[in-house]
């Protein structure tokens, strides 16, 4: 248990004072891994608190860290008040149902779905559910595609402009090509997943693409001279040559451009939910927009906040899993 | 009785904007089973590329290599190299490394059990049990170089192919792989080809010593038979007259003989320490340096 906990940077020091070693040197230590960044985070906060009362909108006054931790509160509650409905909906239903099938058994009961207004935190799920599946979606193309042109320079060097071309165009630009391509394409009566999901899925998956295919590229054709030579003195076969050398040598690139990739996805990804109304953070943010409460501007506050720590979490879960899985830990250290 | 390796008359040029570079010509070269040759030559002489043309991974313009009978035009494990820079997968455990060489070489021929065996059977040749399962990040540049052997001798090649094994190693370390090297020779028995910059490995090692002219175009300029007895000793060698001769005489075809026009001793000193850089830049531009 100790050792797993002084593996975390920030609480090794306290572990070590605990156990009575250097207590001096441990005390500077968790100033500058704890005292350092909240010193930041504290003048942030009196720089926006200062800020934010003199600016005056048409929906009051700006929102500072006070009516956001309020709104945040108040998105909370509605979203339990929401469940609790949603109980008791269900409740009443199975009820209702029950009493049904004891007056005439030959009944078969029928749950209906509740269909009250998604919560903040759905529309966070939402929100994750959808980048994720883009940003798998854009790897499951990248890295292979990658492998394969990093592989052979003339391939390369022909799909290079096409790459350079696509890399910087925005989700906007992609979106309403996207929404047309799946309204002509996605026809289905009873649809697995609604169709702003898919529009939001693939915009996001165009957009993440290109940072995973050059890295993979490069880090492929990067591999060392000499291990290609073991390779072609071994004789390995295309597959074997990809599986075992190319692979494993080039996996450092490959998260480097999936790391990129992931944060581009969460980027755009809000973007696309605005415009392809797909019921997450985006979306969220806009219909604040339209709202125009007196609280929209402080729930909009809150929204940044969270994307803002959902893209830091999901970017330290990549850093993760790329510990887990490279074998070269010096180059996943930020 | 036939040469096991037979170089008749190899060339190679690269081919360069200003036109085809001639890197080397003329190559000619019967090597019989169990020898140990050396090449020695100057920085940017073509001797990796003669090594490279054996192992397949270059295709000589001229002439040809025959191995056993059969003509080289890929690299295959029946050629095992030992790459300057250990050139082992930094992913893999030294068991690993070798593994993946004995795999591929011995799949269909051993069960398990015996290609296991017969890795950590290797791994012992060269002293290595004990770090058998560490990552080459997690061992000296000596024992790195010992592991890339290992892999080598694990494909039980007919010619293995040395580059400059102990190039990069300090002089201490240097000294106690030759003398590994020699201890396993001794057992195996093996036909090598070893590339070297270091006289005193030459002479130490090699039952003949191949030296090559400068290039371009540079080709075998002398080839001297070491007729010293084995097993060989360093400490009583030092003492030695006829090993002295030995030395004195390739030191003199290298630095009287082929010594290098606008290069003095010092400055080919320096070379020296960085050769594989150097030649790599050569064969890209096709200059020499």
């Amino acid at each position: 248990m100790t050792t797993a906990l002084s593996n975390i940077a920030w609480i090794s020091p306290f572990v070590s004072i605990a156990k009575g070693e250097d207590v001096s040197g441990n005390i500077q230590t968790i100033i500058k891994t704890i005292g350092l960044p909240l010193a930041g985070l504290l003048v942030f906060l009196m720089i926006w608190q200062a800020a934010a009362s003199n600016i005056n909108t048409s929906l009051g006054q700006f929102p500072g860290p006070g009516d956001v931790v309020t709104q945040t509160k108040g998105l909370l509650s509605e979203h339990f008040t929401e469940r609790e409905k949603a109980e008791a909906f269900y409740e009443r239903q199975e009820k209702r149902n029950a009493a049904r099938v004891k007056q005439d058994p030959t009944y078969v009961p029928k749950i209906r779905d509740y269909t009250g207004k998604p919560t903040y935190i759905d529309q966070i799920g939402t929100s994750l559910v959808t980048v994720l599946s883009g940003f798998v979606l854009a790897s499951l193309i990248a890295i292979p595609f990658g492998i394969v042109i990093g592989l052979s320079a003339n391939l390369y060097s022909a799909f290079n402009p096409v790459i350079q071309i696509f890399k910087p165009v925005s989700p906007l630009a992609w979106l309403p090509i996207v929404t047309m391509v799946v309204s002509a394409l996605y026809v289905s009566d009873d649809p697995m997943v609604p169709k702003s999901f898919v529009t939001s899925m693939i915009t996001v998956m165009l957009c993440c693409l290109w940072p995973t295919v050059i890295n993979t590229a490069v880090g492929v054709a990067s591999i060392p001279k000499d291990l290609v030579n073991v390779s072609q003195v071994l004789r390995l076969s295309y597959m074997e040559h990809v599986r075992k050398i190319v692979l494993p040598s080039s996996i450092p690139m490959v998260f480097t451009g999936l790391r990129l990739s992931l944060g581009i996805a969460w980027m755009v990804l809000i973007a696309a939910e605005m415009l392809a109304q797909n019921p997450g953070l985006g979306k969220f943010v806009w219909d604040e927009f339209q709202n125009g409460s007196s609280d929209s501007l402080g729930r909009i506050m809150v929204a940044v906040i969270t994307i803002g720590l959902i893209g830091f979490l999901l970017d330290r879960v990549m850093l993760m899993i790329q510990r887990k899985v490279s074998w070269d830990k010096s180059a996943a250290t930020r | 009785m036939n040469p096991l390796l037979e170089l008749s008359d190899v060339g190679i040029e690269f081919p360069t904007p200003k036109g085809p570079f001639c890197a080397l010509q003329n190559v000619n070269l019967k090597i019989k089973k169990g020898e140990f040759i050396s090449l020695i030559g100057h920085s940017g002489c073509g001797k990796s590329t003669v090594l490279n043309i054996v192992a397949g991974l270059y295709q000589a313009t001229q002439g040809g290599v025959v191995l056993s009978g059969k003509e080289v035009n890929e690299p295959g494990p029946e050629r095992a190299v030992v790459f300057q820079n250990h050139s082992l997968l930094p992913w893999l455990t030294a068991y690993q490394n070798v593994e993946l060489a004995v795999k591929r070489v011995f799949k269909g021929q051993k069960s398990k059990a015996e290609m296991r065996e017969w890795i950590e059977h290797n791994l012992e040749l060269v002293h290595m049990s004990h770090a058998m399962h560490k990552r080459p990040d997690e061992i000296s540049g000596g024992m790195k170089q010992r592991v890339g052997i290992a892999r080598a001798l694990s494909m039980e090649p007919q010619v293995l192919l040395m580059d400059e094994p102990f190039g990069a190693l300090d002089a201490l370390t240097r000294a106690h792989l030759q003398d590994s090297l020699m201890e396993i020779q001794k057992d195996l028995n093996n036909t090598v080809i070893m590339i070297t910059h270091d006289v005193d490995e030459a002479v130490l090692l090699s039952d003949r010593i191949v030296m090559m002219t400068n290039g371009p175009s540079a080709t075998i300029g002398e080839i001297m038979d070491v007729e010293l007895e084995r097993p060989r000793n360093r400490i009583q060698l030092a003492d030695d007259p006829q090993y002295n001769k030995y030395r004195q005489q390739v030191l003199s075809f290298l630095y009287e003989k082929q010594r290098k026009p606008d290069t003095d001793a010092p400055a080919k000193k320096a070379a020296d320490s960085d050769d594989s850089n150097e030649e790599k830049v050569d064969k890209k531009t096709g200059e020499v340096a």
